[in-house]
């Protein structure tokens, strides 16, 4: 699903050239991700393959920060870095 | 010992993401096909390991040019696909 | 139901509480991290590019070593994957692209654009390069050569695109300013205007 070159399915789609400027969502994932990196608590390689243990269906609903944030999260679950029940506790009142 | 530059290589026509869970950066375009070696470019942490946080040995790293046309049937002649192959899915085409 | 089904706006409050929390990556920090990826952007390629175009020596520098050639114009590289340079010449053209992901050089070049992540670009690339150049109307010289390079490990590579001919004697700062990221991977061609 990520090792997408040649394809059939996406010859026929056109690329959307226009700039699209990050959000301050988006450049804090990236910045989170740099800051993991650095400091050796998940590596790229393990972005990479949370990436693409993404079900199909969500991959595509998902932006690409968004990718990103689930992947990480996955990542430092697994690890154990955090704990499932810690990130409920900080989930924003207004989250279902 | 690294391949010097010039050697025909094939990549190796393996596909373990049948097999499970695993974290490959030879694209699936290339498994099978035949190319020549261009350049080593270092070595660097297996990242097959590094995804799993497992300890990575160092694996050579080499640029290898492909004819475009020639694995996709389609495509201007001359075209080239040029990528980065680590060593351990190479091997070399004896003559 | 999972957290990681959470809407994601909350889930990165949430993340983002419990890294604070335990001294892994507290709010100061990710906002230094934000202004420092965001000081890398393609006028520190394009400086590279026009430096290349009148400096031979800094040319073959940046052909041998591009890490080397961006650090010695103070661009930071530390701890960053090594940067390969693509070098065109008149018979020969390079795209850059990442079939499995969006390796891309950002010390160089900034944050990937939207369509260098997209799946439309992945794809098309390695197979119908010369019909996805055409969606910036780039369309190669008669005899140019194409050579797709796929970033699919741990260089990152950027394109030293052909000075155009019409730009003789002009300054190394009036050089960089026509040097745009789509020249710098290959998907347009520098153009003296």
């Amino acid at each position: 699903m990520h090792d997408l070159g040649g394809v059939s399915k996406f010859m026929c789609v056109a690329v959307d050239t226009e700039p699209h400027a990050l959000t301050g969502f988006d450049k804090e994932v990236d910045a989170i991700r740099q800051i993991l990196g650095a400091k050796q608590v998940m590596s790229v390689d393990e972005l990479r393959r949370a990436i693409e243990a993404i079900p199909e269906a969500d991959y595509h609903r998902l932006s690409y920060y968004q990718r990103w944030l689930r992947a990480i999260t996955d990542t430092l679950l697994r690890k154990g870095v955090l704990t499932e029940a810690e990130l409920r506790v900080a989930l924003p009142a207004d989250a279902p | 010992m690294s391949l010097a530059p010039g050697t025909k290589v094939r990549v190796k026509d393996d596909w373990p993401e049948i097999r499970g869970p695993c974290h490959i950066r030879t694209p699936h375009y290339v498994r099978g096909e035949c190319g020549t070696l261009v350049r080593h470019l270092g070595d660097f942490a297996n990242p097959e390991d590094l995804a799993f946080a497992r300890p990575a040995p160092l694996r050579p790293l080499y640029h290898v040019r492909f004819d475009q046309p020639g694995i996709w049937g389609e495509g201007a002649a001359g075209d080239a696909l040029l990528v980065e192959v680590f060593g351990h899915w190479l091997e070399v085409v004896t003559p | 139901m999972s957290v990681l089904a959470a809407d994601s706006v909350n889930l990165l409050a949430a993340l983002r509480a419990v890294l604070a929390a335990k001294g892994i990556a507290g709010p100061e920090e990710i906002a230094g991290q934000i202004r420092s990826t965001d000081e890398a952007s393609p006028a520190q390629g394009a400086r590279m590019v026009a430096k290349a175009w009148t400096d031979p020596a800094f040319r073959a520098l940046m052909l041998e070593d591009g890490t080397r050639a961006a650090e010695s114009l103070g661009i930071p590289m530390r701890g960053l994957p090594p940067l390969g340079v693509l070098e065109d010449r008149p018979e020969a053209h390079h795209l850059v692209v990442c079939t499995l992901c969006s390796c891309y050089p950002r010390a160089v070049l900034g944050y990937p654009p939207f369509w260098y992540k997209s799946a439309s670009y992945r794809a098309r690339a390695v197979r119908d390069p010369r019909g996805l150049l055409l969606e910036w109307g780039t369309v190669l010289p008669a005899g140019v050569k194409l050579t797709v390079v796929d970033s699919t490990a741990d260089y990152r590579w950027m394109v030293l695109p052909l000075r155009p001919a019409a730009t003789a004697g002009w300054s190394e700062a009036k050089l960089a300013a026509i040097v745009r990221e789509g020249d710098m991977i290959g998907v347009t061609i520098p153009l003296a205007s």
